[in-house]
């Protein structure tokens, strides 16, 4: 896994106890409106989301960045890449 | 027989307008809100339009609404789901003594579960003293819970000033407005509270659907777990005929609220002015701060279920205060938070009145009402004596504790 500190995100999306599939619908919802280049953030306690992220963005061709954790939750930071949507 | 249903506190008819828009939800249009095809996605924006209607009565944005089954699952989903969420920050809560049992109950359960609960007290009027909340908080606060108005006793509570005060200390706060919203106007926004609890059938909607408001960015723990209906925060096939029936019944009570409020006050009053001309009969809460639609009193010396025996015997159809009681004999802990003595508790009455009812239904109850005080008093060992015997001989008498007019 790959790890990084504190990266700025474009965007957040908050799904801090919400479960499976919430964390791949969100991503998938909200990196529609970015931009090329620019990155979310998705917080989650959802473990099954350190498996599937990263997996999620080698299919859809979107890059992963990293993860981060606290206490709490993970935070997962993505980065759009338009081709993948041509 | 004449037929006055004056009971709208414990539930209220469908209104037709409701069941016309449910209609073809139970019949062609059955598909899952999740299914990918037309039918699924018709009953999706179904739901959707439900969410903005109900969003709108209490001028929330709809992302913040969850649907639920009642508003006892949206209390009990508020309560644990912040207790849950929070309790790394602290584990102590904060509700009143005249909550709805699905608030009292589940406190009990988080207190039983490492949790510590404050009960706030309430003065003679059921009234929550701001002052005392903000005595109540520690350090280890993270949520207060304060219903918007009392079902048994009419009383509404000072939600802005009690909201403001968890405010300004980060603590998060809610309401159970299930017995307020539709019967006054609710502006989650003006009155920045964090979480609300309502029911549709609070508003002429159908039974079994309610709604939890759930301010934009706060974190809740789901009560019911499985797919991905309402954004993941409560599982389970949307009720689609319900949720629905309660976007119309929204829609409706958003047009209609001030017309039904003056309808409902009117005859209300009426019922007040009636009452208490017979004696020893007491109002309970307050004169002016009460739901407008709500008559609760205590008449001495007999017992409230008795009085619905026999009021329903002529067709009147009303609620005692001790009702959830009235199977165990146990007494109302909200008529008893005011300082109601357990033997005067037991005679309380409320009448709550509707859009369906008409001058004409409280004409046939201040004409039939009084007569079935008499017959109970007639029959009661308290009252022997009750006129002839010296102030101590008196078994008991409510005359100091009640509120008076202009209080």
């Amino acid at each position: 896994m790959k790890f990084v500190e504190g990266l700025k995100a474009d965007v957040t999306a908050d799904i801090v106890y919400m479960m499976c599939p919430m964390h791949l619908l969100k991503l998938e919802e909200m990196i529609k409106n970015l931009e090329d280049g620019q990155v979310i953030e998705i917080l989650t306690d959802y473990d099954g989301a350190l498996e599937d992220i990263p997996i999620w963005c080698e299919i859809t061709g979107n890059e992963f960045l990293g993860m981060d954790e606290n206490e709490d939750y993970y935070k997962f930071y993505i980065k759009k890449k338009s081709k993948a949507y041509k | 027989m004449r037929k006055c249903f004056f009971d709208h506190v414990a539930t209220n008819p469908l209104h037709p307008e409701v069941l016309n828009a449910m209609m073809p939800y139970f019949k062609e249009e059955f598909g899952n809100p999740l299914s990918v095809y037309d039918l699924g996605t018709r009953a999706r924006d179904a739901v959707e339009k439900a969410r903005s209607e109900v969003a709108s009565l209490i001028n929330a944005k709809p992302s913040t609404i969850i649907f639920t089954s009642s508003g006892t699952e949206a209390n009990n989903f508020a309560l644990k789901g912040i207790a849950l969420a929070r309790q790394n920050q602290g584990r102590h809560l904060i509700v009143s003594k005249v909550e709805h049992h699905s608030v009292l109950n589940t406190a009990r359960f988080l207190e039983k579960n490492g949790f510590v609960v404050t009960y706030l007290p309430v003065d003679k009027y059921g009234f929550v003293d701001p002052d005392i909340v903000k005595k109540s908080i520690t350090k280890e606060t993270i949520l207060i819970s304060v219903a918007f108005a009392n079902s048994e006793i009419g009383t509404i509570e000072p939600i802005k000033e009690i909201a403001n005060i968890a405010k300004e200390r980060n603590i998060v706060f809610h309401t159970d407005a299930v017995a307020a919203v539709g019967n006054i106007p609710v502006d989650v926004k003006e009155l920045s509270v964090d979480l609300l609890s309502m029911a549709a059938h609070q508003f002429y909607g159908p039974k079994g659907v309610g709604a939890l408001y759930v301010r934009e960015g706060l974190r809740i723990v789901p009560l019911i777990y499985g797919g991905i209906q309402e954004g993941g925060r409560r599982a389970g096939t949307e009720n689609v005929p319900a949720i629905v029936g309660m976007g119309k019944a929204a829609e409706l009570t958003k047009i209609e609220l001030n017309k039904r409020m003056e309808h409902c006050k009117k005859l209300r009053d009426r019922i007040i002015e009636s009452m208490l001309k017979i004696p020893n009969v007491y109002l309970t809460g307050h004169f002016e701060k009460r739901l407008p639609h709500h008559a609760s009193f205590v008449v001495e010396f007999i017992e409230g279920e008795a009085m619905l025996l026999l009021a329903s015997m002529k067709g009147i159809y009303a609620a005692s205060g001790s009702a959830c009681t009235s199977k165990t004999l146990k007494i109302s802990p909200t008529l008893l938070a005011l300082g109601i003595s357990p033997a005067l508790a037991q005679g309380s009455i409320v009448f709550s009145v509707g859009i369906d009812n008409s001058d004409e239904d409280v004409d046939y109850f201040i004409s039939e009402f009084p007569e079935v005080i008499n017959k109970l008093r007639e029959m009661s060992p308290f009252t022997k004596g009750w006129d002839n015997a010296t102030q101590t001989e008196k078994c008991y008498t409510g005359q100091q504790i009640f509120p008076k007019k202009g209080d």
